[in-house]
């Protein structure tokens, strides 16, 4: 069994970061999950969180907005919407992130309402967790 | 025969034009650069998005596939999104997008359908202005926009998602300007609602078999609004690259027509000259003689 796997974390405006990971934390729509080498081939919807890579080189921590991941056994993909490293999750940012989530929640169509308020207060938590107040 | 003086004056005002132009070009070269790099960024992000599109869209193509995908069952309305500058000066770019997004509308309204545009960019808009003023229903003004992001395109394919839900329009189509190189920009129809993804390698990606986290179609039905946004974005970026582009070789070309013109100018200017010393002479000679 190989120890580690391709990592790739994407946005639409640029590449994160592309390193061999040994494991990844992600918020998954229906519970944060962890991705190793040879994991089943899955694709699930993010939640607002914080993606959490192993590697050899050591750790690294990047806040997501929401997106998708897809898990093969050779690698792990994120497409986030918005992503930013933890250490450049500042105060400004969030409130960038949050602007972006009650818009997209006042803008939503009936049937994406309840997905998008409910982004928007997750958001928020996970910014509290990094010690940011995302009522600013 | 124009006088000594307007010629000077005319050669020193293309001089000046020439600075202009040259301007022009090394601050697009510079733009273009950035433009490029920014819509490369976005490539790895739109390609895996589309493959895993694809192989969503292919394995739910059933009768209960979301709207957004399916489409409404009927083709009647047309909203036509053309993507444009905000700003002139880059030769053929506007024009022919225009022309593009001109003969489509003429095309869907000669088969009897309902045709509406929504324009992004001031200079389409204006040059679409005299045909369809009465069938344009909106426009999106991005000429306050420093630099694209992926909240600009977001806020097009909200507005697109809604208008599409409210039953505005069937079937959308996106115009804009594809950027092949400096030199070449193509005009291109994308149609965006319903959606269409294309997977370049389709036939790899139906090998692997995924497990879905919700269901397949809670993931269809998250990602769509999303994957609109995404085209959305990656013409924005493809247009602003290709306006940057053909800008460049605009002005590179009228930077090198200004040279030619102070050249011949310039010469007409000395020949002038000499035919004014050549008549005093002449003169004064003749005046000798008469002596």
């Amino acid at each position: 069994m190989a120890d580690t796997m391709q990592f790739d974390l994407v946005s639409p405006e640029r590449k994160l970061t592309s390193v061999q990971a040994s494991a990844v934390q992600l918020p998954g729509a229906e519970g944060d999950m962890t991705a190793m080498p040879d994991h089943a081939p899955t694709i699930t919807t993010l939640r607002p969180g914080v993606v959490r890579v192993q590697s050899p080189d050591g750790d690294a921590d990047y806040v997501v907005t929401g997106g998708f991941a897809e898990i093969t056994a050779t690698g792990t993909s994120v497409l986030a919407e918005r992503a930013a490293p933890v250490s450049e999750f500042t105060q400004d940012l969030l409130n960038e992130f949050m602007t972006d989530a009650v818009t997209a929640r006042d803008h939503a169509t009936p049937e994406m309402l309840d997905d998008l308020a409910k982004r928007a207060t997750e958001l928020a938590s996970v910014a509290a967790d990094l010690g940011l107040n995302a009522n600013a | 025969m124009p006088n000594l003086k307007d010629l000077k004056n005319r050669i020193e005002s293309v001089k000046s034009t020439r600075k202009i132009t040259k301007a022009m070009q090394m601050v697009a070269a510079a733009k273009l650069r950035r433009a490029q790099e920014a819509a490369e960024a976005s490539r790895p992000y739109t390609e895996r998005f589309n493959a895993v599109m694809a192989g969503l869209a292919a394995s739910s193509g059933g009768g209960n596939a979301p709207k957004l995908l399916a489409g409404t069952g009927s083709d009647q309305v047309h909203l036509l999104v053309v993507m444009t500058s905000e700003r002139g000066l880059c030769g053929g770019f506007n024009s022919s997008i225009a022309k593009m997004a001109r003969a489509k509308a003429q095309e869907l309204q000669a088969q009897g359908k309902t045709v509406k545009i929504l324009t992004v960019g001031k200079k389409g808009r204006e040059q679409l202005k005299r045909d369809y003023e009465d069938v344009m229903i909106d426009h999106v003004d991005l000429s306050e926009v420093k630099r694209l992001g992926y909240n600009n395109a977001l806020g097009i394919s909200t507005d697109l998602i809604h208008r599409f839900h409210a039953g505005e329009f069937d079937v959308a189509t996106m115009f804009f300007n594809r950027f092949e190189s400096v030199m070449s920009q193509v005009p291109t129809a994308t149609q965006i609602i319903p959606a269409k993804f294309e997977a370049a390698d389709a036939a790899d990606d139906s090998a692997t078999i995924y497990d879905y986290e919700p269901s397949e179609e809670g993931i269809l039905a998250t990602l769509l609004p999303s994957g609109v946004a995404t085209q959305i974005f990656s013409s924005l970026l493809e247009n602003g690259a290709s306006e940057q582009g053909a800008r460049m070789s605009a002005m590179d070309n009228a930077t090198r027509n200004a040279g030619d013109m102070i050249d011949k100018l310039t010469i007409q200017y000395n020949r002038s000259r000499q035919a004014v010393i050549t008549n005093e002479l002449i003169e004064i000679i003749s005046g000798a003689e008469a002596l």
